[in-house]
């Protein structure tokens, strides 16, 4: 299969694109007022909940879907399996720009946003959160660089042969150090809420924390990956790439179902069934995650026919992007119990506006990179009449 | 140059594999960071009179804000407080059913407080070490390093640490300096210890306190329960509680003895001591990559 992405030129402003300007707008409205008046200003934070949606969201969740990223290098980059080659490029735009935002999030969030530099030079290493934000730090540079060369394509010329020259012979480092990094903080995510043990509900603190996050990101790299390009190719009428996602998605089968053992395991194993029916939120969240996000989408993988249909591909893969998407939510708002709290967490509109506003710039930058650099290599649809 | 580069990636994995090796081994038992003989402060509960004299002490001390309702306002007490950006201490009041002769009610008065953890989850979570666990005890915290994540919040397990949410560009996290200034002078005791007027906290050696309380104890075992909360909870801390009433009648909570940093720790550090695991990884990535290549030069030259 022949490797030859392009710009795709299509139509820029359409209606899509004016609605993630109004929400970009919007969002950048509730900074302002952050900026101006504090945080407390535009969200539901206080001493009894530190940590809400900005963190929940645009942070742990942001950092689990880029994994696309590093999952199709690995598969296309390092153990060669060069018919994957299609779906790299975007998936490392879309990591790029996840990891982008992620950093835009935490300025957002962080209270002193202008002393965001200081962990490079004042080092605590027995924190997860240290090693996160030192992954995060070197990985989003990892990925600029790994992009650069699909920017250099579209600028041509000078800049084209300049960029491939710096950037083709070490460019392996590059690739392996993104799954290296990408592993590293992938599972100390889940060890940072390891140092609240009487606070995270017990259907989710466990000692196998890392490793469940990690698992689950590598399990919702290629799904993400199908609902992309599901969804780029239905909005820029792009020929379907199912050639490419059937086969993909077999191998989500193992990760998702080892995911799937881990977790039921470990409940099992540490004794905490009990909590699953006792009828709280938490017991129910949990219940939906599991059921809806993991062992569901695992029964329609292994269902013959539902990866070969583009709509019930397009459906599992939503079910497992939700799911983790749910579990990261649980792990950092919906489980996190405060001993002292007087009034429960629900974001503000505040803390929402500014989470969408990310997010459709997010996908603002996608489609201006998709439609003005090689990224995309499905051919435009024949128009039939 | 190809010959030169496939040696890399062998030398790659050689080198991998000795990290991992070395790595196995560096990963070490958890060790307690704790000061060996830190101050502390025991608070007897069946002591305390609810005056608040130590609210007002800490805040001119630390010269905090004045109140918006002031110190000698006891229908405060009707309510429960938490210590926030303004207040390092407060003092809150509950009736558990203990009651006199004439089967009046007695209320019991709780002061809380950091309990400046022998060895602390927010000293553990900050990621740039702008929380430290001093030898004096004091549990310190240094602006100019904090970046305002608040993971120091999410870690406590006692909920101390409160934030200037409403300040947009210098937030600070505000918590009980243990009048770190004021201990680490001969003869200095915390403002709340000097002002009280009942001797219902009690500052010295976290050791000797633990003394103390044990006399207290035997010395009128009608009227203390058996527990003294901060020995053991969270592997200790350096302020101790006595009191005449059960712990969770009052609000504290059940802790485990263990520390808390131990296990995330012990995580962090069995993976990544020495960055073995990932060096380990590199090595091995390297290899794959370099074999899977060379396999398609070779099918792309026949």
């Amino acid at each position: 299969m022949s490797h030859s992405p392009s710009a795709t030129h299509s139509k820029f402003f359409t209606p899509g694109v004016w609605v993630m300007l109004v929400f970009m707008f919007i969002g950048a409205v509730a900074v302002a007022a952050r900026f101006t008046w504090g945080i407390g200003s535009v969200t539901n934070l206080d001493n009894s909940h530190p940590w809400g949606l900005w963190i929940g969201i645009d942070v742990a969740t942001g950092v689990a879907l880029a994994a696309g990223g590093f999952t199709t290098s690995f598969l296309a980059h390092i153990i060669g399996r060069h018919h994957y080659e299609v779906i790299v490029r975007p998936a490392i735009l879309t990591a790029m720009l996840g990891y982008t935002f992620v950093v835009l999030g935490l300025l957002v969030d962080i209270g002193r946003t202008w002393a965001i530099w200081k962990p490079i030079f004042s080092w605590n290493t027995n924190s997860a959160l240290f090693e996160v934000a030192m992954c995060v730090l070197v990985y989003l540079h990892v990925l600029y660089f790994e992009f650069a060369p699909t920017v250099g394509e579209g600028i041509g010329g000078r800049v084209k042969t300049l960029v491939t020259a710096v950037t083709d012979k070490i460019m392996w480092i590059f690739i392996i150090l993104g799954v290296v990094l990408s592993c590293m903080h992938q599972s100390s995510l889940g060890t940072l809420m390891l140092i609240a043990p009487t606070k995270l509900h017990p259907l989710w603190y466990t000692p196998l924390l890392p490793l469940l996050f990690l698992t689950s990101a590598i399990a919702v790299g290629f799904p993400m990956v199908v609902f992309e390009t599901t969804l780029v190719s239905s909005s820029l009428k792009l020929d379907s790439e199912m050639k490419i996602l059937t086969p993909l998605t077999r191998i989500t089968i193992f990760i998702l179902g080892l995911y799937m053992v881990l977790k039921v395991g470990d409940l099992v194993y540490r004794d905490v069934l009990g909590y699953l029916l006792d009828g709280s939120t938490q017991s129910n969240s949990f219940l939906v995650e599991l059921g809806f996000g993991v062992i569901l989408p695992w029964l329609l993988l292994i269902t013959p026919g539902v990866r070969k249909s583009r709509g019930m591909l397009f459906f599992t893969c939503c079910l497992i992007v939700g799911g983790v998407v749910l579990n990261r939510i649980n792990v950092f708002l919906v489980g996190y119990h405060s001993p002292y709290a007087q009034t429960s967490y629900f974001p503000a509109i505040g803390e929402i506006v500014v989470t969408a506003g990310l997010i459709a710039a997010l996908m603002f930058l996608y489609r201006l990179a998709v439609t003005f650099l090689p990224v995309l290599s499905a051919s435009k649809q024949e128009v039939s009449s | 140059m190809k010959l030169n580069r496939r040696n890399f990636f062998k030398l790659a994995g050689v080198a991998g594999a000795g990290a991992l090796a070395t790595g196995a081994k560096t990963a070490e038992a958890w060790e307690s960071k704790a000061p060996k003989d830190p101050f502390g402060c025991l608070v007897d509960l069946s002591r305390c009179v609810g005056c608040r004299k130590c609210e007002q002490g800490c805040n001119e001390v630390n010269k905090l804000l004045p109140p918006e309702r002031p110190f000698v306002d006891m229908l405060l007490l009707n309510e429960k407080r938490r210590p926030d950006a303004n207040s390092y201490t407060v003092v809150n009041r509950y009736f558990t059913g203990k009651s006199d002769e004439q089967d009046h009610l007695l209320p019991t008065y709780v002061k809380i407080q950091c309990m400046h953890c022998q060895d602390p989850a927010c000293v553990s979570a900050c990621l740039v070490g702008a929380l430290t666990k001093k030898e004096s005890g004091a549990v310190h915290y240094d602006v100019s390093k904090c970046i305002g994540c608040r993971y120091c919040m999410v870690a406590c397990p006692f909920e101390i640490p409160a934030y200037e949410y409403f300040d947009p560009l210098t937030p600070r996290v505000r918590k009980c300096t243990f009048c770190f200034e004021r201990i680490e002078k001969e003869g200095g005791v915390p403002a709340c210890a000097a002002i009280c007027p009942v001797e219902a906290i009690t500052f010295g050696k976290r050791s000797s306190l633990l003394d103390q309380a044990r006399t207290r104890m035997k010395k009128d075992p009608a009227r203390y329960i058996d527990h003294i909360y901060g020995e053991h909870e969270v592997g200790g801390t350096s302020w101790l509680y006595l009191s005449d009433v059960e712990f969770n009648k009052v609000d504290f909570q059940d802790l485990p003895s263990e520390p808390i940093p131990k296990l995330p720790e012990t995580i962090q550090h069995s993976l990544f001591s020495y960055l073995w695991s990932p060096i380990a990884l590199f090595g091995v990535l390297s290899v794959v990559m370099a074999n899977a290549k060379s396999k398609k030069n070779k099918e792309d030259e026949s």
